[in-house]
């Protein structure tokens, strides 16, 4: 093998251009599939990151009945905290949020909203519920950019709401926007309105009651509540979790339409040098290897091009990466309206594993590639082949 | 049989397909071979010169009777035995020289010692000492393209020397080359026949190399017709 690596070597150094430009072309599949990796790691690492900081907190707790994807659900599914859960949301534990249906009036238009109360002096997620302090009799409210820019709303607007309480009666309120929040999540933010807790408690006619309880990450919980369904991590981070899947479905398209323009490069040479170099095989089977000798030759030297190309791509992307890994990539302003969590930057993560995988990947399959044209020479008569007789 | 034959062939013969029917290059030959011969196989084109020498170099294998080559029958040889025969004890010359293109002169004479394993030091020494008894040390790090016909050939020769080897197959060695060079070659060949006893067999029909045979065998239509010595 060391034999072939260093003839390899030395046909790869002496082909120089061809060579190369084999190289340069394989490099670029390994810096953009990392980079295009790194990005979607950084997603998905920012999207838990700030889900958890301003949604789910350590886990959260769900009233028996609550089911987010069932609105009609929501009528019922409140429940009474405990005097043990009251305790645990006064030691900073916990913190609930009451979830119910509400109709929002901006500028006279009829706007569905969820309407959720929460603590304005809770500490456990990073919503900016202080906003909700008032002093003066109005009921303050705060809303997110993106519902804010859908129904030009903007601080201290008065908006109407409606609302059916716990016997069914319908009200109205209006309710002045205090505060309009910038968030990447999507779902604090599209279609909801906060108001503090014990506005929407009385509101409701739901005095002590909440839907969810949120833990905190640090001091946690742990107990069980009667009534009540945790709900882990791996449960709430669903949604993202499948986006980003099948973001990764995208990404493997990518990636093989890329590997296989990369790989297209290294048969051909192949492909090529297998009918161009005919004499030089029989000259090498002349002066004393084998044909699997020479098959080992060929493969060793079209898989060397990504041994190169991962050297260049150290070079020339090493730099560029890092350099994206710490100004970002800016998304469009756009993608604030797509509903998904995703930040105004997203910074590529790449991790050792990224690196080191996408090398071997890039190396068994140019091996792989580089072989099956070689199975030729097995077939080439060695007096042909140093008369570089076309076979 | 001559028992310190380096090559003895008997009964030897060879046929290619041909569509349905068979082609007799080589038919009922029989010779022997010993060290420090000087000798050709002369011939018109398909007279079967360079199949003999082919199956001579264990590059091919009869289709009948016994090719022996320093003790080992060819047909009884497997690839990887005949490779390390070749790889021992034959060196080749070619009439297109076949010198790989990439390599420098010093990297194609090196060629057959990276296949011995022989330690870089001394592979270095080996490569220099092929290379001055071709005269061509001031040219080690040119490239084929650089050279002359002429130069490409004493590159082929100083590769094939460059291990000693016992036996020196030359497959028209003068075919490309114009008489001045075409001497020069073949004083070269034959100077190192005499200095380290290598047996060369020449397939050729050019008159200038078959003024330096002592041996001469003719070939014709694939049978030996003269096998005559012509110098002491």
């Amino acid at each position: 093998m060391s034999l072939a690596l260093k003839l390899a070597y030395r046909n790869l150094m002496g082909a120089k251009l061809r060579t190369w430009l084999n190289v340069f072309v394989l490099s670029l599949s390994f810096v953009v599939i990392i980079w295009q990796k790194g990005i979607l790691n950084g997603w998905d690492q920012q999207a838990r990151r700030d889900t958890i900081n301003w949604e789910i907190g350590g886990g959260q707790y769900w009233q028996g009945d609550y089911d987010p994807y069932d609105p009609f659900a929501l009528e019922g599914s409140h429940a009474r905290l405990s005097v043990a859960t009251e305790r645990a949301i006064a030691e900073g534990k916990l913190t609930p949020i009451l979830i119910s249906q509400a109709t929002m009036y901006p500028e006279g238009r009829i706007q569905n909203i969820l309407l959720k109360g929460i603590d304005p002096n809770q500490k456990i997620i990073e919503l900016p519920s202080w906003e909700l302090i008032s002093e003066n009799g109005d009921i303050p409210a705060m809303i997110g950019k993106r519902n804010a820019k859908n129904n030009h709303l903007k601080m201290g607007d008065y908006v109407t709401i409606r609302w059916r309480d716990a016997n069914g009666t319908f009200d109205a309120v209006e309710v002045k926007i205090v505060h309009i929040f910038k968030s990447n999540v999507a779902t604090l933010d599209m279609g909801v309105l906060w108001i503090p807790l014990q506005k929407h408690q009385k509101m409701m006619q739901m005095d002590g009651e909440a839907t969810i309880l949120v833990t905190d990450q640090k001091i946690g919980f742990g107990g069980s509540i009667v009534g009540w369904e945790f709900k882990d991590h791996y449960l709430l981070l669903t949604e993202i979790r499948e986006m980003i899947e099948m973001k990764s479905v995208g990404g493997y398209v990518f990636f093989v339409i890329l590997m296989s323009l990369a790989m297209l490069a290294i048969f051909d040479t192949q492909v090529l040098s297998i009918f161009r170099r005919q004499k030089e095989i029989g000259t090498h089977i002349a002066l004393g290897m084998t044909q699997k000798q020479v098959i080992v030759l060929f493969t060793v030297e079209g898989a060397a091009h990504s041994v190169l190309a991962a050297i260049l791509a150290g070079i020339y992307g090493f730099p560029l990466l890092a350099y994206q890994a710490s100004v970002g990539w800016a998304m469009p302003g756009s993608t604030d309206d797509f509903g998904m969590t995703i930040a105004e930057t997203i910074f590529p993560a790449y991790s050792i594993g990224l690196v080191l995988g996408t090398t071997l990947i890039v190396l068994i399959t140019t091996t792989i590639v580089s072989y099956l044209p070689t199975r030729r020479i097995s077939k080439m008569k060695p007096t042909d082949a140093i008369r570089g007789k076309i076979q | 049989m001559n028992n310190s034959a380096l090559i003895h062939i008997t009964d030897l013969v060879k046929t290619f397909p041909m569509g349905k029917r068979e082609f007799t290059a080589l038919k009922d030959i029989n010779l022997s071979f010993s060290a420090g011969e000087f000798s050709g196989i002369v011939g018109p084109s398909g007279s079967g010169k360079t199949t003999l020498l082919n199956i001579i170099g264990t590059l091919d294998v009869p289709t009948k009777g016994d090719a022996r080559v320093i003790g080992r029958s060819v047909s009884d040889l497997n690839s990887k035995d005949a490779a390390d025969l070749r790889n021992k004890h034959l060196g080749f010359i070619f009439q297109t020289y076949n010198l790989l293109q990439v390599y420098t002169v010093f990297e194609n004479v090196e060629l057959p010692l990276l296949l011995l394993k022989i330690p870089s030091e001394k592979r270095r020494e080996m490569v220099l000492q092929s290379l001055e008894w071709v005269g061509l040390t001031d040219k080690i790090k040119s490239r084929p393209a650089q050279l002359s016909g002429g130069e490409c050939q004493r590159v082929s020769i100083a590769r094939a020397m460059v291990k000693s080897p016992q036996i020196v197959l030359a497959d028209e060695p003068t075919a490309n080359l114009d008489a001045k060079n075409s001497h020069t070659i073949l004083q070269t060949m034959e100077n190192l026949n005499r200095e380290l006893n290598t047996t060369f067999i020449f397939a050729t029909h050019d008159e200038k190399v078959i003024q330096y045979l002592r041996r001469k065998i003719s070939l014709e239509d694939g049978q030996v017709v003269r096998d005559e010595t012509i110098k002491g």
